[in-house]
């Protein structure tokens, strides 16, 4: 198991009563894309909530690289190097792009606010180098045309993309996206996963992404996790999920009198 | 000075630090400096050499404005060899005719979806040896063996360099100026396309009495944004920069032209009528949103202008209160308005390759830009006629440039000889000798006379001039443009050669009548939903009553107004062979493949049904049916037309 980035051991959350997650253990290897798929409430969103330490897991362990947690927290998450992208959509409305992306370099700036406000030397080849590093992102998501564009004015599917830059722009060991094609259309959906796919081989980013779209999912994961639940039902390639009874019984439903 | 790579060197030589092209990378403009772009292309031409290019060798070039892909066709020239420049949107069937036509055996493709259609097509190519990329993404784990990196290439170029350094140098000069310098394949509005094979003379000649008539010189700047591929954007960025040592600017993207053109601000522009047209309608636009206040400014300013503006740029008397006013509207309207097109610091502006709509002509001329017409061709290195400063006319394109001669067969179809003047169709002998004769006649295709003041005047390409069944002349190019210059319509296409009256398909704006529906609250579900509401056909039919009744005060062509006309479900598209790469109608082509809807402009029928085999992007084919609505415009009598316009 040396080659797994990220391994959750035994995870169990619940709210009062109900419980979310039980006893569920995965790994995420190096430079791969780990899929997270499952039914309407199976866990999904709050199992990546525990790999960033938003929700506090009652049971269970963490590991990520050589370090090991009860609880992760948010904080701590962003240092490492674990970024992600919301279901809905939360970017500033009000500011442009450049801007937003911009706000993904906030952990790598080191300048403090006194130098930052009189625009000091170091501050000012920090803000270039910074500048450099978001505009290698909007190259790369091919946004130049609304680089000084407020989010607030962009389509939907533009404003996903702009998401997923600004948590590249914190230059994340693992990337987590929470349905990134969730509400696009076709094309936009090909594009993205065209950048998701990119981002995995260009950058070597880790990625582990939840999804609705099954054909999107079994075309670019490498390893597909099942919850439902908040159990793990299966694990494995996209394939081998595929065939798992379990999985077609979750999805398709299961006759009783069986 | 015979060839490309000559003036090159000396430009190295001479302005060795003076900026040659310019592309905006990562945010910023960054300079190649005319050393600099002599330095990659030597090492360029090189790398080729070790690659086994050799003298009469042809080099594709796919991709965008990239001063790289530029680079690559003065290398191929340094060592004789000849650029074919591919447009880059074509779709991948595309592109086989011109490899397989002249056995191309070495490609430069802009990124992974040039290599993609490349890769498709080798099958049918078995000639193609080598396919160059410049943008590495997404090609990591392409491994085949044709494939290489342009930083690799490169790599080559400096170490065969440094081993013979006088290599490049010596194939340079070899070059004559009867050399051929590139190749263009016409896009072809009928039949397969020909590779128009030009010397380094022709290109060479044209572009220098051009830069001699306007002045140009290396303080001028071009924003090059239309494809490299077709004849007018290499001569603009790249035979006449290296004629006059001008400098060159390749935007971002094609998503960001229109900012990348207020940020450099050229004093040298040529674009084809629909571009100008695409402006227009984006002012149009941005003005119907504006307040109350900036919507009288711009209306009472534009009058202004309309009724002095042009006289004013044509150095005509003008009375002082009508300057006075007209200095108001450049302070307050024509000025910021200039600034927005990135238009401020335009001295020449030029358009040709189709007719431009009279309004439209003089509607940037109002504001005090400069824009002239030209006429020419890819067979003629784009050079035949020119406006001179100060008698820009709308409905002509101007006197013949210095060496031109021009000449008319008794059909009224327009010849040319010229330095400019190809050299031959590629492999095609019997098309060369159709379209130039044993005296050295080119023959245009297109119709027209010289008037009185000796300008060129084009009526419509020869062979579609036709009549209506009354014997009265049908200029279908000519009722097009008048409608095509309304904002809120993007493509017509006029029928009516023998018969007894015109009828007219017509493509919306999609930009303009949505937003236009949008003030009205009309909902739509997509295209074909908006152009067949009721509400939108009587917009046009109001487009086209206006267009009638400017035909009605013409006594030649009050006959060809159109009396009935349908909005088409989809928008006329080049990959599905309806628009020639360069967005003409393709007028025939459209007849026959709506032939019923074209039955149904001439019998009675309030609807008809289509059903059309459509074409995605990915090059899959579906059918999409649909009932058009077919209406009935308002037409006028000749006598009645003044009052009633």
């Amino acid at each position: 198991m040396s080659d797994a980035l990220l391994e959750v051991r035994n995870v169990s959350l619940a709210f009062g009563g109900v419980r979310a997650l039980s006893e569920v253990s995965f790994d995420v290897r190096r430079r791969e894309v780990r899929a997270i798929i499952g039914p309407n409430g199976a866990g999904k969103s709050s199992m990546l909530n525990v790999l960033n330490g938003v929700y506090h897991p009652q049971q269970g362990t963490i590991r990520f690289e050589d370090l090991e947690f009860r609880n992760m927290d948010p904080h701590r998450a962003a240092a490492l190097g674990i970024a992600r992208t919301f279901q809905n959509i939360a970017l500033f409305k009000g500011m442009t792009v450049l801007d937003n992306i911009m706000t993904g370099r906030n952990l790598k700036m080191r300048c403090n606010f006194l130098q930052q406000a009189l625009w000091l030397g170091a501050a000012r080849r920090e803000e270039l180098e910074h500048r450099r590093a978001v505009e290698e992102i909007i190259d790369f998501l091919e946004i130049q045309h609304i680089r000084r564009t407020p989010v607030g004015r962009l389509p939907y599917g533009l404003q996903k993309r702009v998401e997923l830059g600004r948590a590249l722009a914190a230059e994340p060991k693992v990337l987590l996206l929470d349905e990134p094609m969730a509400g696009m259309n076709l094309e936009e959906k090909r594009d993205m996963c065209r950048f998701v796919l990119d981002v995995n081989d260009q950058f070597g980013t880790t990625l582990v992404l939840i999804e609705h779209d099954m054909g999107v999912v079994m075309d670019i994961s490498d390893r597909v996790l099942v919850l439902d639940y908040g159990r793990k039902i299966a694990d494995g390639s996209p394939q081998e999920v595929r065939a798992d009874q379990k999985v077609i019984d979750a999805y398709l439903g299961v006759a009783h009198s069986a | 000075m015979d060839t490309f790579p000559k003036l090159l060197m000396r430009h190295a030589l001479e302005r060795g630090a003076r900026p040659a092209i310019r592309e905006k990378d990562r945010g910023i403009w960054q300079t190649w400096t005319w050393r600099r772009l002599a330095d990659e292309v030597r090492l360029l031409a090189a790398a080729l050499a070790a690659e086994g290019f050799k003298r009469g060798d042809h080099l594709a070039l796919i991709g965008d404005n990239r001063p790289r892909i530029y680079a690559a066709v003065c290398a191929a020239q340094c060592l004789g060899g000849i650029p074919v420049p591919l447009y880059q949107d074509a779709a991948a069937a595309e592109m086989s005719f011109p490899i397989q036509n002249a056995e191309i055996a070495y490609a430069l493709a802009e990124d992974q979806e040039q290599v993609d259609k490349l890769l498709e097509i080798q099958p049918q190519c078995p000639s193609l040896r080598r396919i160059y990329y410049d943008d590495p993404r997404g090609l990591r784990h392409y491994d085949q063996q044709q494939l290489m990196s342009y930083e690799k290439l490169l790599e080559l170029g400096r170490v065969l360099l440094a081993r013979t350094p006088s290599l490049v140098d010596e194939e340079i000069a070899k070059g004559h100026g009867s050399d051929t310098a590139a190749m263009f394949f016409t896009s072809g509005t009928t039949g397969v396309p020909k590779g128009v094979v030009l010397t380094n003379h022709a290109l060479i000649d044209r572009s220098r009495a051009v830069a001699e008539m306007e002045r140009l010189g290396e303080q001028d700047v071009v924003l090059a944004f239309m494809p490299p591929a077709w004849i007018g954007q290499n001569i603009f960025s790249y035979a006449q920069p290296m004629v006059a040592g001008y400098c060159i600017c390749c935007p971002e993207s094609p998503e960001t032209v229109v900012n990348d053109m207020r940020e450099i601000a050229p004093t040298y522009y040529f674009a084809p009528p629909r571009v100008f047209e695409a402006l227009l309608t984006q002012v149009s636009v941005r003005m119907e949103d504006a307040g109350a206040l900036k919507r009288w400014l711009y209306k009472y300013f534009m009058a202004v202008a309309k009724r002095v503006g042009t006289k004013l740029l044509e150095g005509q008397k003008v009375s002082f209160l009508e300057r006075l006013r007209y200095g108001l509207g450049d302070l307050v309207v024509y000025g910021p308005l200039r600034n927005v097109l990135g238009m401020s610091k335009v001295r020449i502006a030029y358009t040709g390759g189709e007719a431009i709509g009279p309004d439209l002509f003089s509607f940037y001329r109002s504001l005090g830009i400069n824009l002239k017409q030209l006429y020419g061709s890819t067979e003629t290195s784009v050079f035949v006629c020119v406006q001179p400063d100060g008698q820009a006319k709308a409905d002509t394109v101007g006197p013949a440039v210095a060496g031109v001669e021009l000449g008319f067969t008794p059909q009224r179809e327009l010849l040319i000889r010229s330095p400019g003047l190809f050299k031959e169709y590629y492999k095609n002998p019997e098309a060369t000798r159709e379209a130039k004769d044993a005296e050295g006649w080119f023959h245009t295709g297109d119709a027209g006379y010289v008037d009185g003041d000796g300008h060129l005047r084009i009526i419509d390409r020869a062979k579609d001039v036709g009549k209506l069944a009354d014997g009265t002349l049908f200029a279908p190019k000519y009722l097009e443009n008048k409608l095509k210059f309304f904002p809120y319509i993007k493509e017509a296409v006029a029928f009516g050669a023998d018969r007894d009256r015109v009828g007219a398909f017509v493509n919306i704006d999609m930009d303009a009548v949505s937003n236009w529906a949008e003030k009205r609250n009309l909902a739509y579900s997509g295209y074909t939903d908006l152009a067949q509401s009721d509400a939108v056909y009587e917009l046009v039919a109001g487009c086209i009553a206006q267009a009638n009744a400017d035909l009605a005060c013409e006594p030649q062509l009050a006959n060809s107004q159109i009396h009935r006309f349908l909005i088409l479900h989809k928008e006329l598209d080049a990959d599905d062979g309806e628009l020639t790469r360069t967005r003409k109608v393709r007028r025939r082509f459209i007849g026959e493949k709506y032939g019923s809807l074209v039955e149904a402009l001439y019998n009675d029928q309030e609807t008809v049904h289509v059903e059309a085999q459509v074409r995605y992007e990915d090059g899959r084919t579906g059918i999409f049916s649909a009932d058009l609505k077919i209406r009935d415009a308002k037409t006028f009598a000749p006598a009645a037309a003044k009052s009633a316009a």
